[in-house]
């Protein structure tokens, strides 16, 4: 049995007409670090607060190590919590911060303090115990909140966007530091964000997800190279998505815009369908210096090139659909023209075809 | 219901109860001027009388003209500070407190030692007693209601001028060849409506119904009036202090317009 | 010379233009302070020095040391009674309602205009409030006569007079739990719900929140709005005169006898009485301050 278990999650708010959390379903193991991933407003705050307490699932259950929470009180579930805005007592000190879950629980000083100190030395701010929390950076609020969240010892460790109210070069440090903590203390982690990045790098796995459905769950080499579905393509990493139609499923056919491509295997589909596919850009190379199993061929309008040192992108045009692709720059690349015609050419590997968005409605691009 | 529901609506009724019986008290009492008969006898018998009138329309003068000198007053000072002496702002804002630690009978007990005689600097007369004509105690009356007024009023104003950019608005204006009357009169004031509005209004109310400068000023207000009328008359004080109790309630109601139909204004902009 | 001050210099903030030292920006702000020390300043220092000053123009402390004569002391000892009585009944009344405004569900038509109401109230003090509370609490005010007719219970019979200080402390409520409430409300809705959620998480009960962290945040505003509700009272002359006309002594009562004509003999001593009066007052306000920096320090 696994440590947290959501089963038919779903959540209606009652002044709202569409569930903000439907069909949920997820198992984390003991000592995993998952993220939600997904654009703003698609549940994952919602889904978070259900662990948490804060929010009552319409329906399904919550279960945490073998126990079924739901109606157990926030207070009562030792889940520790981050939140994006850091929600420090303005009126306690760092350490009385730290503290506040043991005294609270009425625990004897003798306890508190030796686990206070400890917490401080971990997110590096033994010096810093005796400030107020107005008196701190940014990014040292946030680690006194995630010490804080930690020092109660919980099983289950929350974390809502904690790093989006930060800078771009703390918030890469304090992640990494983050996952490091994560590691040190082994607790399980559920981690709140809408930049891709951010999930990649640190999860053991990610559930992306879209207007309050989960939209595809793997670790970030699956989610990145092997998206399921439209949305998942558009919203990680940088595919060409086009839609094709269905020329003979068992050959692995289609046709893009009257130009025929090959997939590398079978699949299952009507034919005369019009679904959609990735093209994988770093499969792609242009014409003249083809791999040998590069049997696909498109002719494509060259729009723009921007060189960015080390590559060259490539933005084409087939009639309805634009794709792009890098090359890498060396000193005799001839650089295509805008408005030149060529062909790019790419094996069959580089065609993923995908799902409908769970959400069914239009994917993003 | 929730429980802490029932006792929010407790404490709230409570507090509308507090607020409300005393009104209806004396507007009921308002209404019994004639024996056996509900009526607003009370109401006219108090707009028949002459000095009615003359008070209340003496106190509405004095309002206006409180209400206009101390915009001018506050205004541009606000601005400048703003713009050009932000360190003057610390005693700027010391001196608009000061009428909070020092109150209207105070106020006025230092006017009547100071202004009731001749200021002089040795056989030099700088200034003649104020209090001896009832144009210069009007002035003394006038400023005292300033004074009361100052700390809502720059308040107001400063939290207006600070919502706006007033720097790029004046550089802009400036670049435009406006000179310092027409940036104050005819882009910064309009851009204050709200805020002096709500900060005239707010005069309003104190000054309409204003009892201790204008008594012991010995001028001819509302406030003294109505005390007077309380000494022989039973029903028409009622009947006044309804009407006195509207006059500051439309004058909060207002507020309460303004200052949101700003809000909706600045979000509006944006 | 008025021109550099009047047109600006191009870089302004580089070049002030100096006249005798004293940079002419500071034209801008001359009327403010003219005012100020006219109407604010001289007025409140020439009470001062009044107190100092025996009738002949000479120093003297005798002014000072005669505000320890017994019916003056009583006098600050009553207002300040009054005032500390209505701070802390009205603080806290006022603290539950706002309380009751912005924490429960107390439907929202209810409240906007119960807040409009508050506005009203906590500006509509003097001559009117006392003729209000005549007609609902005097001898034959509508309250009285209801208890009497349908309670049959007489309030004057036991013991209750409008015209005291019970009296004059109900009168006063009337605009200081309003107050308390407008300035209240913001504050708590300036208690952040995370607050709640991470006392919660970290294993707090609603009391231990309120013990631990909401009151605490809170209690510079509460304190420091009880110190404003009373100087409220404390400076309050028009509603207790027209109310209690000279029944209760008063400081702002006796220095208004002291001003309709020198009922103390002593012109020096009545100086002194409003420059004691000021300094109570200017001694709350500190007081106000210091909790507010202490408030500000943590909600940066
Ligand atoms: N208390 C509430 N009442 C009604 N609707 C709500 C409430 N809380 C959230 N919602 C709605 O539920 C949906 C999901 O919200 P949620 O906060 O979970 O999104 P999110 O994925 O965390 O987004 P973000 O990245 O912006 O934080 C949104 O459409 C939101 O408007
Ligand atoms: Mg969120």
């Amino acid at each position: 049995m696994s440590f947290l278990e959501l089963s038919n999650i779903r959540k209606q708010f009652s002044n709202v007409a569409t569930p903000a959390v439907q069909d949920f379903n997820l198992k984390v193991e003991k000592g995993e670090f998952v993220s939600f991933l997904g654009p703003s407003g698609c549940g994952k705050t919602t889904t978070l607060r259900m662990i948490a307490g804060f929010e009552h699932p319409t329906s399904g259950s919550i279960v945490i190590n073998g126990k079924n929470v739901i109606g157990v009180p926030a207070n009562k579930r030792k889940i520790g919590m981050v939140f994006q805005s850091y929600a420090l007592f303005p009126n306690m000190t760092v350490a009385d911060n730290i503290g506040f879950g043991l005294r609270v629980a009425k625990r004897p000083k003798a306890e508190i303090e030796p686990r206070v100190a400890e917490m401080l030395k971990l997110i590096h701010l033994s010096d810093k115990g005796k400030r107020y929390p107005a008196q701190l950076s940014g990014g040292q609020q946030q680690r006194v909140a995630l010490a804080r969240a930690l020092a109660i010892k919980p099983e289950l460790l929350l974390l809502d966007e904690p790093l989006s109210a930060l800078d771009a070069k703390i918030r890469v440090s304090l992640r990494n530091e983050i996952r490091a903590i994560q590691r040190q203390t082994g607790v399980t982690a559920i981690y709140v964000t809408h930049d891709q990045e951010e999930a990649m790098s640190l999860s053991d796995r990610i559930v992306v997800m879209s207007d309050g459905r989960m939209e595809q769950v793997g670790t970030p080499f699956e989610i990145y190279n092997f998206p399921q579905t439209q949305f998942v393509a558009s919203f990680v990493g940088t595919l060409n998505q086009v839609q094709a139609r269905v020329v003979d499923p068992s050959a692995g056919t289609l046709e893009v815009e009257g130009q025929p491509i090959v997939a590398a295997k079978a699949f299952d589909a009507r034919k005369g369908e019009t679904i959609a596919v990735a093209l994988r850009p770093e499969m792609m190379s242009l014409d003249g210096k083809t791999q040998d199993d590069a049997v696909n061929r498109l002719v494509v309008t060259v729009e723009e090139t921007t060189f960015l040192g080390s590559i060259v992108r490539t933005r084409a045009r087939l009639r309805e659909s634009v794709i792009s692709f890098d090359t890498f720059n060396n000193p005799n690349l001839a650089l295509p023209q805008r408005g030149e015609k060529i062909t790019v050419a790419f094996p069959r590997e580089a065609i993923l075809l995908l799902k409908p968005s769970n959400a069914a409605t239009e994917n993003l691009l | 219901m929730k429980r802490s529901t029932f006792w929010g609506l407790f404490w709230v009724t409570l507090a509308a109860l507090y607020l409300f019986v005393p009104l209806w008290g004396a507007f009921d009492f308002s209404l019994r001027a004639e024996r056996d008969v509900i009526g607003v006898a009370a109401y006219t018998r108090a707009f028949a009388d002459d000095d009615f009138w003359r008070t209340f329309i003496f106190s509405n003068q004095m309002a206006l003209i409180s209400i206009v000198a101390s915009i001018l007053l506050i205004v541009p000072t606000a601005y400048w500070v703003q713009l050009k002496l932000p360190q003057l702002r610390p005693a700027v804002e010391f001196i608009t407190l000061l009428p909070f630690v020092i109150p209207a009978i105070i106020l006025v007990f230092g006017y009547i030692k100071l202004y009731s005689s001749d200021i002089a600097l040795g056989p030099i007369t700088l200034l003649p007693p104020l209090t001896n004509s009832d144009f210069s105690t009007n002035i003394l009356l006038v400023a005292g209601y300033v004074t009361l007024a100052l700390p809502y009023m720059y308040r107001s104003v400063d939290n207006g001028l600070r919502a706006m950019d007033i720097r790029t608005l004046t550089e802009a204006a400036q670049s435009l060849g406006a000179g310092w009357f027409t940036i104050m009169f005819r882009i910064i004031m309009p851009n204050l409506r709200a805020a002096l509005l709500s900060g005239a209004l707010l005069t309003f109310a104190i000054v309409v119904g204003e009892l201790t400068l204008a008594t012991f000023l010995g001028r001819p207000a509302f406030g003294p009036y109505l005390q007077q009328l309380g000494q022989h008359k039973a029903y028409e004080p009622a009947a006044l202090s309804v009407v006195s109790f509207l006059l500051t309630w439309l004058a909060m109601v207002l507020i309460y317009f303004v200052t949101r139909g700003s809000n909706a204004q600045v979000t509006g902009a944006h | 010379m008025a021109q550099a001050a009047i047109a600006p210099p191009k870089r302004t903030t580089d070049y002030v233009a100096r006249m005798g030292g004293v940079p002419l920006a500071w034209l801008g702000v001359l009327p403010f302070f003219i005012f100020a020390v006219m109407f604010l300043i001289l007025p409140s220092l020439s009470l001062f020095t009044g107190s100092f000053t025996d009738a002949k123009g000479g120093f003297t402390l005798d002014n000072v040391l005669g505000l320890t004569r017994q019916d003056i002391v009583d006098a600050y000892v009553l207002s300040i009674q009054i005032s500390v009585v209505t701070a802390i009944v009205g603080g806290i009344f006022g603290f539950f309602i706002a309380y009751a405004l912005v924490m429960t569900g107390v439907p929202s038509a209810l409240r906007t205009s119960l807040v409009t109401f508050c506005g009203v109230a906590s500006n509509f003090a003097g001559v009117p409030l006392a003729f209000a509370f005549v007609a609902a609490l005097g001898r034959t005010g509508f309250i009285t006569e209801f208890m009497r007719d349908t309670l049959h219970f007489n309030i004057y019979d036991h013991g209750f007079n409008l015209y005291s200080f019970l009296g004059l402390s109900l009168t006063y409520l009337y605009f200081q739990f309003p107050l308390m409430v407008l300035v209240m409300m913001p504050a708590l809705e300036g208690l952040r719900r995370e607050w709640r959620e991470a006392s919660e998480n970290l294993g707090a009960n609603g009391f231990q929140y309120w013990r631990y962290i909401a009151l605490p945040i809170l209690t510079p505003s509460i304190l420091g709005t009880m110190i404003l509700l009373f100087g409220n009272a404390f400076g309050a002359y028009a509603t207790a005169y027209a109310l209690t006309g000279g029944r209760l002594q008063l400081v702002a009562i006796q220095i208004g006898a002291q001003i309709r004509g020198d009922v103390l003999h002593n012109p020096g001593l009545g100086y002194a009485m409003g420059f004691g009066m000021v300094v109570i007052m200017a001694l709350s306000i500190l007081a106000y301050t210091l909790l507010q920096r202490r408030a500000a320090r943590w909600l940066q």
